[in-house]
This record gives structure tokens, C-alpha cells and sequence, in this order.
């Protein structure tokens, strides 16, 4: 299965595209070899990390940088290297199938995640040769570990607005570095730092600097944070840094590149892994309903908990068929690819900026609403630490702040499918003139004609595609280029958009199985886009109800008009369908629809 | 030193069993396989053995349906050399004794110094196929060892068991021998990311019957000196008791329901 060619669809298509009209890669199309990695990473979990937590949660000192060590020696840490560098040279989709299961543990994740992503791939992808050969293969084996230094006390979010400064040496062999960091993963431990400063305090760079033998660094106290206990955060000055000319990273004043595309990777790479945790969380609370009697049955024999673990489900599902579907996009993009020319390799993997921010929304607001209704089902004990709910509840937190807040990844979204469209690079508002035509046509519109397995669920798709787009396009007619200060607008846009690439990305998945295994083995996943689609679908109308509510004035009622028009035949019975379910996840005692 | 690994793939220990509606059998739709963890033990045994012994070699032999492909690869991810599987759907339905008679015609020819696996799998828990093995290639044998050492020279084989009491049993052995692993013989290794790569390219045979010289009714089903005639899941177990109360007064609650309840004491 893995073999069937996935196409390279453009980045943002899925909004224009009829749904499932081409292959996608899913969680069903493993290879054994991804596989078999995949197992390395969860029995390492297993007998390494899970035993001594307690120990790592306590930051006992050297622990985590020697458990990264071990990972390293395993191959853990090379995945994203290439293999002239002694790396594995990987694809995106093994990276992130490990990255779930390295996630089990949040504090450990983000340990190994900083060194792996944002603290090695700045030298993957914008290192010269020499850079590349002095610190990958280090890297590679964990002998060395890395930190990624791009946050200030005065810019989060505006990372752009940072002040720590570079000069130049009088001698012309060194650049100086002045300034402070924040919250930086693996500072306390790491032998490396990838530092972001502006040259001359104006053009953004990046540098790489080495600890060793440098003086003038200084790293901050551990903070005190509400989870991640084991990761270690601190903050570092820098003063008077002489790091070696050689050491500059890319271009001067070319840094934000380097800045943006690592956090592109990061983004996907956080939304997909959080499934991980997601699944665990998930087993545990169905686990914990099948011992627990209250009124004299298993409490998970009670229907609101079972309508908790289908739509904890019904999430999951959703969430790991919009990250893989990706993944295995870049993957079939980057394969023809030459491992050193990175400048393509960039081009196809910001080529989905769009559905990067989609999977990080999306991916870290499910952990979120996994943790907290499966917490729920342990009652009260899921409140106390000998629980299993209590950590991953406070870990999974700043997921929704880390790698681009959700916030500014929802403005992103919008504002990216516009700058594209604008630019003429995304067929989008010839699609709205489609949708506009398709609304003249006395006969109802051709997507009402969808057949096929699983029609319910396309065509609410194809209609909830068409609702969004309808009232986007209302917006964007009244505020123009002003849209991107409506930020309630561009919220709501962006949530519409969100919805329906989940909706996309199920149904993909559902149609395939149904071709590979056909309709009685693919029972419970028709379930879930059937249901994940009518509720997105609501959702989708009754967000485009407020946008028009908002910006149409006097023409709204016309607009509502036409909405009517794009509704759904019929309703499927969302209660009776989530009790078939959860029933077949409460039998299996979790989630097992991915293949790994 | 030329070392053989006998290799079963079963269940993950954690997979829920359900049995078939005609008691014939498990189903093994949705079931997850990994290798038996005695074997493991084996693997890992026979590759320290490869570390010490320079110019040494490491296979794996298992029978079973194609998907025990992956779980040879496992094994040649951790270091192994090279994989042989039998697979034929004549092998269906074989009980130890013909599982035995397969395994040990494969590795005749193979001249094995030394001959490495679990002391039994855990799914049918049999504990009888090292055993019949041995005795089909007229090699001595060494069960449930929990240490091992190879002379020098290679001719030697120093097996150790625990048995009752604490005690140990020390066995020698000529090699070639067969031994099989206990728990505690060492702590297997992970496959590594580069490994797994590598098994990728690493020599791998599957062999059927006709290549093997025997005969259909030699082996499987029809060569089988046991039959299945049922599977079943054990009854489920009642819920333990907590006796609440001083120790003097549960104690005493305690005897009076193994006496009359239980009717044990």
C-alpha cells in the first residue's frame, strides 16, 4: 500500500479540490521499516524514560542529557539528518511516526524535539558544507546537544523585533554577541546554541555558537514551570560573545528564513506528535472506566462517557489523517529532490505553511481537549498525581503557545491562502466565481450529485468548503487588504478552514480504506468522517453566519439565502452513531486505527 | 563460530486473545507480532557470543506464515547476519514434533556450532521444540540457561540453571549443542535506527517444503502426533476480597472464610 503513489497536491488545494480525488499517505500505509522504528522509539520510552520519571520530572542533575545520549547511540536523534552527515536521512513521515512516540512523555519530547528539530535542522538546512561536517554527525549521535536561542523577554510572538545584537570584531574574525534569551529549551545541558541577532543591531542573522571554550554566556535558574518539569527551560545572556566569523549561519540579514521554515517543521512535527500522547491518554481513561463502579456498573458502561471516548476519537482520527497526509507530500517532494540543494527543500516544505499551521492548531487543541475529558473520567482521582491524566495534562499546555501560538498560527492561515491567491499561485477566487455560478443555476448545484461509499460525508465536505469560502470572500470584498486588522474575522476564517481540511483529510483516508479493504473492515472509520463531517459542517455554517452577519449589512439576508442552498440532505443520527463508536474503541481498550 | 537462532513470531504479550467461533483456533485479525521474548534473549546471547568471536555469524531460522518476515528482520536489526524462514502452507496445523523434524532439517545442512533459542514460546507455552530438535540432530542439549559461556576454543559450552532452592546447575556441554534461553541470560538490545536500515540488505531465504526435501505428510497437520481439538479462554477470575478491620480480627475473619468458604484449611 505504501508503495501507490501519493500525489504532491499544491499547499492550500485541499479548500479548491474535490475531496479524495487523489492518493494521500496515511497512518494505515506504514512501512515495515517505519514500523520497526517506531517500536525502537516506544520500547525505549518504555524501559528508559518511563521507569525513572519521577527522576527526570525532579531534573536530577545529567539525566537527560545522558538518556539523550542513549537515544542518540539507538539512531533516535538522527532521523532528519542526511546520511553524508552519518545521519538517517529520513523522510517527514518517519521523523514525526517517532516523534509521537517520543511525545508519550511530554518533558522528554521537548528535550529531545529541541535538540532534534529547531536546535540540529537550522545546520541541516542552511549550514555551509564546512558547518555541516563539523557539528551534524556530532549531532547526529547526541554527542553533542543543541538549543535554539530565538526568543527575547521583549519578542514572543513578534520574534522579528529582537534586540540582541552582533558586530563585528575590529579584527574582522569574530562577530560580538550582546543580549538575552528566553525560555530556552535544553540551555541548562546543551553544548550548542543556535542564536538569532541582528548585525549592527538591524539585519536578522543567525549564528552558531559553541560553548565550549566561549566565554561570556551565562544561563539563567531552571524555571519553575506548570508542566514539562523535566525539560529544562532558563534564559542566557550573552555578553561580549566572541563567536568566530565562520560560525554565521546563512546569510546576514537572512535569518528570519531560517527562523520561519524551522518553525514550519516544528509546527507540523508538535500538531502530529501530540496524537501520541493523545492515544495513551485515551487508553488509560477507557482502561480506568472498564475497573471503576459506580451505581453498581463499570462507569464506562455510562453513555456520556462513552459519547467522551468517540469524540476523543473522532479527534484523533481527524488529527493524525491531516498531519501524515502531509507528511507524505513533502515526502513525495523531497525524494527527487538532491540532498544538497536545499533551496528546493525548502521551497516544498514551505510550499505547506498552510497545512503546518492547521496541524499545530489543531493537533495541540486536541491533546488539550483529549487531557481534559479524559482527566474528567477519572473523576476525581484523575485529579491527584498518582493518576495517570494529572502530567500530560499540565505538559500539554503550552503546546498551545510554543512553535507560534495558536494565535498567530490562526492568523497565519487566512492571511497565507490570500497572499497566494493574490498572488496568483492558488486558484482560490476563480473557485468562489465556481461557487457563485454553481448558486445562478436553477438546478441544484453539481456536488449534490456526489455518489459513491461514503457520498453523506463527501458532499458535506464539498459543502462546507463552499460555505467557508462563500463567507470569507464577504469579508475579504469589504476589508480588502484591511482584513488582516479584522482579527476576529481572520479568526473565525481560520477556524472554518481548519474544519474542513479535517473533514478533507478523513474522508481521503476513509475512501482509501474502503478501496484497499473494502466496506466491512472499514466500518468504524466511515463512522467518524460521517460524524466529524456533520458536526463540521454546523460548525462551518454557523461561523459563515457570523461572518455575513458582520459584514454584509442590509445583504445579509440574500447571503443566509444562499447558504440554505449549499445545506445538507438529511441529518445522520450523531448520538446512535457515537455509541457504535465508542463501543468499538472501549472493545479494542483504545485507540487502534493507525498502524503502527 | 557459525551460530543458528531458532526464532518464533507470536502475539504481543498485551494482545487481548479472542478465540474463534469454531474453537479452532485465535483470531489473528488485528493482532500485533513480536518476537518471543526467550528468543530474544537467544538473539542477544548469540550476538554477544559474534562480538567476542571475530569472523562469527548469526541466523535466524523461524516457521511460520510470511509475516514472520518482520520478525526476522527484527532479529537482523539487532545484528544478525542473515534469515532463513520455512513457509508452506502444508506447515499449517504442525505440532512440535513436526515443527521439530522442519526446523531440524533446515539447519542439518547448516553445521551450526552452536544452536540458540527460548526455552519455549509464550504463546502456546509448550516448552518442547528445543528438546525434539536436539534430539532429531543428535546434538546434547542445555535448557533454560540463564548464563552461558563458550570456551575459548570454541568446543566447549558451560550452561547454567537455576533449580530449586536457589541452587544452581551447572551443565557442560559439547558443542555443537542446542540451548535454550531463560530470562535473565541477559538484557536484549534494541534495534537501532541505522540497524534496522541495514537488515534491509542483509541475505534473507524463505524456503518451502519441496526445497527442504520433506514431504507433506511428514510435517503439518499431518505429521502432527497432537491435536488441537478446542480453544478456549480460562474462566474469568472473581475479584480478589479486601478484609477491612484490626489485623487480630481480619486475621481471624481471614481463617474462618479459608475454612469455610474456601475449604482449604
Amino acid at each position: 500500500m505504501a508503495e501507490k503513489q501519493v500525489k504532491i497536491a499544491k499547499g492550500g488545494s485541499f479548500l479548491l479540490e474535490p475531496t479524495g480525488s487523489y492518493r494521500v499517505f496515511t497512518p494505515d500505509d506504514f512501512t515495515e521499516e517505519q514500523k520497526m522504528f517506531s517500536k525502537t522509539a516506544s520500547d525505549f520510552l518504555e524501559k528508559e524514560i518511563i521507569p525513572i520519571l519521577e527522576k527526570i520530572e525532579h531534573k536530577q542533575p545529567g539525566l537527560v542529557p545522558s538518556l539523550l545520549k542513549k537515544a542518540g547511540e539507538l539512531g533516535l536523534l538522527m532521523i532528519d539528518i542526511p546520511k553524508k552527515y552519518d545521519g538517517l536521512g529520513e523522510s517527514k513521515a518517519t521523523s514525526m511516526l517517532v516523534s509521537e512516540k517520543m511525545a508519550r512523555i511530554g518533558s522528554w519530547a521537548v528535550s529531545a524535539g529541541a535538540h532534534t528539530g529547531i536546535g540540529t535542522l537550522p545546520i541541516v538546512y542552511f549550514g555551509n558544507p564546512e558547518q555541516k561536517k563539523r557539528y551534524l554527525p556530532r549531532l547526529a549521535t547526541g554527542e553533542i546537544l543543541s538549543c535554539y536561542c530565538l526568543t527575547e523577554t521583549g519578542s514572543g510572538s513578534d520574534a522579528l523585533s529582537l534586540k540582541t545584537k552582533a558586530v563585528l570584531s575590529p579584527d574582522g574574525k569574530h562577530y560580538i554577541l550582546n543580549g538575552g534569551k528566553q525560555f530556552i529549551t535544553n540551555a541548562g545541558f546543551a553544548d550548542l546554541f543556535i542564536v538569532y541577532a541582528k548585525v549592527d543591531g538591524d539585519k536578522f542573522s543567525a549564528f552558531i555558537v559553541e560553548k565550549a571554550g566561549t566565554e561570556g554566556i551565562q544561563i539563567g535558574a531552571e524555571e519553575k514551570k506548570l508542566g514539562l518539569k523535566g525539560s529544562s527551560t532558563c534564559s542566557i545572556t550573552f555578553e561580549n560573545v566572541k563567536v568566530p566569523k565562520e560560525n554565521l549561519l546563512g546569510e546576514i540579514g537572512k535569518g528570519h528564513k531560517i527562523a520561519f521554515n524551522i518553525l514550519n517543521i516544528g509546527r507540523f512535527k508538535l500538531g502530529a506528535g501530540a496524537m501520541g500522547p493523545c492515544k495513551v491518554m485515551l487508553a488509560e481513561a477507557i482502561k480506568y472506566g472498564k475497573v471503576r463502579v459506580q451505581f453498581g456498573k463499570p462507569i464506562i458502561d455510562f453513555g456520556m462517557l462513552r459519547r467522551k471516548v468517540a469524540d476523543m476519537a473522532i479527534k484523533i482520527y481527524a488529527g493524525e489523517s491531516m498531519a501524515y497526509r502531509i507528511a507524505g507530500m513533502m515526502d513525495a517532494g523531497l525524494k527527487s529532490v538532491d540532498e544538497d540543494d536545499v533551496v528546493k527543500q525548502m521551497e516544498i516544505i514551505e510550499e505547506y505553511a498552510i497545512e503546518d499551521s492547521i496541524i499545530k492548531v489543531y493537533g495541540t487543541e486536541v491533546i488539550n481537549y483529549v487531557a481534559d475529558e479524559s482527566l474528567q473520567m477519572f473523576g476525581g482521582y484523575g485529579f491527584t498525581e498518582e493518576y495517570p491524566i494529572e502530567r500530560p495534562y499540565r505538559d500539554c499546555r503550552v503546546d498551545r503557545i510554543f512553535e507560534g501560538t495558536n494565535e498567530i498560527n490562526r492568523l497565519l492561515i487566512p492571511g497565507t491562502i490570500l497572499r497566494r491567491a493574490s498572488k496568483g499561485q492558488l486558484p482560490l477566487f476563480e473557485f468562489i466565481a465556481r461557487i457563485n455560478s454553481e448558486l445562478e443555476e436553477k438546478s441544484k448545484s453539481r456536488i449534490s450529485k456526489t455518489s459513491g461509499p461514503l457520498a453523506w460525508a463527501v458532499r458535506a465536505c464539498e459543502l462546507s468548503k463552499r460555505v467557508a469560502l462563500y463567507a470569507s470572500n464577504l469579508a475579504v470584498q469589504k476589508y480588502a487588504l484591511a482584513i488582516q486588522d479584522e482579527q476576529e474575522v481572520m479568526e473565525t476564517m481560520a477556524n472554518m478552514i481548519i474544519d474542513t481540511y479535517a473533514m478533507d483529510s478523513a474522508c481521503a483516508r476513509t475512501l482509501q480504506l474502503i478501496e484497499d479493504r473494502g466496506k466491512t473492515k472499514t466500518r468504524v472509520q466511515m463512522d467518524i468522517a460521517n460524524v466529524l463531517c456533520q458536526e463540521s459542517y454546523d460548525r462551518i455554517n454557523l461561523l459563515a453566519r457570523n461572518i455575513i452577519t458582520a459584514v454584509a449589512g442590509d445583504e445579509a439576508k440574500k447571503h443566509f439565502k444562499n447558504l440554505e442552498k449549499l445545506g445538507t440532505k438529511g441529518r445522520i443520527d450523531s448520538i446512535k452513531i457515537k455509541k457504535e463508536i465508542a463501543a468499538h474503541f472501549v472493545e479494542a481498550d483504545g485507540y487502534n486505527l493507525s498502524a503502527s | 563460530m557459525k551460530i543458528g537462532v531458532l526464532m518464533k513470531q507470536v502475539p504481543d504479550t498485551e494482545t487481548k486473545i479472542r478465540i474463534k467461533d469454531d474453537a479452532s483456533g485465535i483470531v489473528v485479525d488485528g493482532i500485533k507480532w513480536v518476537m518471543n521474548p526467550y528468543d530474544e534473549y537467544a538473539v542477544e546471547e548469540a550476538l554477544r557470543i559474534k562480538e567476542k568471536k571475530a569472523g562469527s555469524t548469526v541466523t535466524i531460522i523461524s516457521m511460520g506464515p510470511k509475516r514472520s518476515v518482520e520478525t526476522i528482520r527484527t532479529g537482523l536489526a539487532m545484528g544478525a547476519d542473515s534469515g532463513i524462514l520455512i513457509d508452506d502452507p502444508a506447515l499449517e496445523g504442525a505440532d512440535c514434533y513436526a515443527t521439530a523434524k522442519a526446523l531440524a532439517k533446515v539447519m542439518e545442512p547448516e553445521n551450526f556450532d552452536l544452536i540458540l533459542c527460548g526455552k519455549q514460546a509464550i504463546d502456546d507455552d509448550s516448552a518442547q521444540v528445543p528438546q525434539m530438535v536436539a534430539e532429531f540432530l543428535g546434538m546434547p542439549q542445555a535448557m533454560v540457561i540463564d548464563k552461558l559461556v563458550v570456551s575459548d576454543d570454541g568446543k566447549k559450552a558451560t550452561c547454567y540453571r537455576r533449580i530449586e532452592g536457589g541452587a544452581k546447575e551447572v551443565l557442560e556441554v559439547d558443542l555443537p549443542a542446542i540451548v535454550a534461553a531463560e530470562k535473565g541470560l541477559n538484557e536484549p538490545r534494541y534495534a537501532s535506527l541505522p540497524g534496522i536500515m541495514k537488515a534491509k540488505s542483509k541475505p534473507f531465504k524463505e524456503i518451502n517444503l519441496g526445497a527442504l526435501g520433506l514431504k507433506a505428510e511428514e510435517v503439518g497437520a499431518k505429521g502432527a502426533k497432537l491435536k488441537v481439538k478446542k480453544y478456549f479462554l480460562p474462566a474469568e477470575k472473581a475479584p480478589g476480597k479486601i478484609i477491612p478491620g484490626e489485623p487480630e480480627d481480619a486475621a481471624r475473619a481471614l481463617v474462618k472464610m479459608l475454612r469455610e468458604e474456601a475449604k482449604v484449611v
